[in-house]
């Protein structure tokens, strides 16, 4: 178990070592050189003095070295256009984003095992087919056409929630507005919960068909403790690596969930900064994003573990 | 072992690849069980025998037709805007209206459908040639290569879709090819695990040890044993990808960063009716959105029906 877990974290750790490197060779990638983090309007006197400043004209191995260290010392860079540290932003509107993400998770997860458990008892009936096609549409629909549609249906025709997101700089501000927090979070749950009721539909699917289930049923135990006992319990532990591995996904979506409805999250900041070409905040925020979500599979794999033996 | 060979064979029967595959090295046993009591049908009447993915089948074939067949029978001027015509009702003149700038509404469809097509498939076929590639390397190679390669596919992984997409949209010009490349970029990962992880355990298979054995070189299995085994979920993974690539695209679009007009996709369609939803000019919003549930809805089944085709043990419980 430990062995195992010290085991993930090496891997998670050169996986985030692998992420500088990607954001490393994005910055080096920008037409124009790192130069072009300053903006477009820089002269080139300024750009001059700027790569000199930062050690952008020294062997790229050193750059790369150096890069390391101002990571370590917590420094992202600095956002030219807000006049703020990447880092400062970051602060101020990773929370808020974590808390729509977490929120939708939740609902998701909520809506999504109920789903996929009753399609796999009832396989291939007419509750199957339809929950198993109405998952499909809801997988295959852009994140800003669901937000419409909930825009459209809640906001206007029966006009019971808010069209936007809650507004405030911090968390506490934004729990206050629960009413505006609705179509943002179920707007995200959407994608969520199709792909997750898919894959807890298999994943029962195939604990129904194993012997110790048929055994449990043989030994005449009750429907309901058959399946709450024998196949919820191993149906749902995959679930752990699917949260993990859907993040980077739900993420995307956050971004165009946060642009719709105008959440003050790091979506809404990202996508300003990537219309408005503020690059430093576009690396530091996906080289912080990318490596909560190397955290958040590393996580899901340990608990993983704790909760089943047999990968140890 | 006998029941995968199986699956092996009827890819391979299936795909024409049978004779390069029986050639040289492949002992006999590997091969037979394909003809033996099981006698799987082949690839395509398990495939036909899946109403889904024929309803899906027919639905790409039928939106692939509208967009590239269509211009043809209904001509639109979509290159000059007309603002005189902007924001027209659907009528006999135009069946599903104008958009903001007079384009007609089913003229920019069918144009847009090109790109949204092209686009999608273009990523999705580029990806999987990439991550096919780079996991059957990985696979094949085993030990510290893999290692290697797998943690850069890890890395990738890691970095949400969109975000990279932006980065790279914000910094170069979207262009129809420049898009293809950063969609690619984005989908080549999960092929490369898969087809990685299939590779792994095809070369302790009997078939490929004896190919060895008799002296094959080592690119020549890959190519003639290793490859011509996963070219079932390779499929299975480009429809998939290509219905991921379909959707990345209207979100790239929607933040502003799709290919520039006059060129249209749906996504583009889609996101630039949202600005008039609450006018209430329905036809700049639903006819885009629901070509783009219809397409990758139909390119999922097809991909559900082909996975389900080449898993044989799903066809047998």
């Amino acid at each position: 178990m430990i062995a195992y877990s010290l085991w993930r974290v090496s891997q998670g750790l050169l996986v985030v070592l692998g992420v500088t490197v990607i954001v490393f060779v994005l910055v080096h990638l920008l037409p124009g050189g790192p130069g072009a983090l300053l903006g477009e309007r820089a002269t080139p006197e300024q750009i001059k003095a700027f790569l000199q400043a930062n050690g952008y004209d020294k062997p790229i191995y050193e750059q790369y070295i150096n890069y390391l260290r101002q990571l370590l010392h917590g420094d992202l860079g600095y956002s030219y256009l807000h006049n703020a540290t990447v880092s400062s932003l970051l602060a101020q509107n990773l929370p808020k984003s974590a808390l729509l993400v977490g929120l939708s998770y939740i609902v998701a997860l909520a809506v999504a095992i109920p789903f996929g458990l009753m399609q796999a008892l009832r396989r291939n009936r007419a509750v199957d087919y339809v929950l198993t096609g109405l998952s499909l549409v809801g997988y295959s629909m852009p994140v800003f056409w669901i937000a419409l549609v909930l825009i459209s249906l809640f906001a206007i025709n029966y006009n019971i929630l808010p069209p936007v997101g809650p507004s405030g700089a911090t968390v506490s501000e934004v729990v206050q507005q629960p009413a505006n927090l609705v179509l943002p979070v179920l707007t995200l749950s959407v994608v969520t919960v199709a792909q997750f009721s898919r894959f807890v539909r298999s994943s029962a699917i195939d604990v129904l068909v194993q012997d110790y289930v048929r055994t449990a049923r043989s030994k005449g135990i009750s429907e309901w403790h058959v399946v709450s006992r024998h196949v919820v319990r191993n149906s749902l532990l995959p679930i752990i690596t699917l949260i993990g591995l859907s993040l980077p996904g739900t993420l995307s979506g956050a971004v165009v969930t946060e642009s719709v409805f105008n959440y003050p999250g790091m979506g809404l900041l990202f996508w300003n900064a990537a219309a408005a070409h503020d690059i430093p905040v576009l690396l530091g925020f996906t080289l912080v994003v990318s490596v909560s979500v190397v955290v958040g599979s590393m996580v899901a794999d340990v608990l993983y573990a704790v909760c089943d033996p047999r990968i140890r | 072992m006998k029941r995968d060979s199986n699956i092996g064979s009827t890819r391979i029967g299936e795909s024409g690849l049978r004779t390069e595959t029986v050639t040289g090295s492949d002992p006999p046993d590997a091969e037979d069980p394909a003809h033996g009591a099981a006698a799987p049908a082949t690839l395509g009447q398990t495939f036909l025998r899946n109403r889904m993915g024929v309803a899906g089948l027919a639905a790409l074939i039928g939106v692939a037709l509208f967009s590239f067949l269509g211009p043809h029978l209904y001509q639109t001027n979509q290159i000059n805007t007309n603002i005189v015509q902007a924001h027209l009702a659907p009528s006999w003149q135009h069946p599903l209206g104008t958009d903001q700038v007079g384009y007609d509404i089913l003229g920019r469809l069918m144009v847009a459908g090109q790109s949204s097509l092209i686009v999608g498939f273009s990523a999705a076929i580029l990806a999987s040639f990439l991550g096919t590639l780079w996991g059957a390397i990985a696979g094949y190679c085993g030990g510290w290569i893999d290692a290697v390669m797998m943690r850069v596919v890890d890395s990738f992984l890691s970095v949400p879709p969109l975000l990279l997409a932006l980065v790279l949209a914000s910094v170069y010009k979207p262009t129809i090819p420049v898009l293809i490349v950063v969609l690619a970029v984005l989908s080549w990962l999960v092929t490369a695990r898969v087809v990685r992880g299939e590779a792994l355990s095809l070369r302790v298979r009997d078939f490929v040890r004896a190919a060895r054995f008799v002296g094959s070189r080592e690119r020549y299995i890959i190519r003639r044993h290793i490859l011509p085994n996963i070219i079932g979920s390779i499929a299975v993974l480009v429809t998939l990808s290509a219905a991921d690539a379909i959707l990345l695209l209207a979100a790239l679009s929607y933040l502003g960063l799709g290919p520039p007009p006059p060129a249209a996709n749906w996504g583009e369609m889609l996101a630039n009716g949202l600005n008039y939803a609450f006018d209430g000019y329905w036809w700049l919003v639903y006819p885009a959105g629901i070509l783009i549930v219809l397409t990758v809805v139909a390119i999922n089944l097809i991909g559900d029906a082909l996975r389900e085709a080449f898993d044989v043990r799903l066809q047998q419980r």
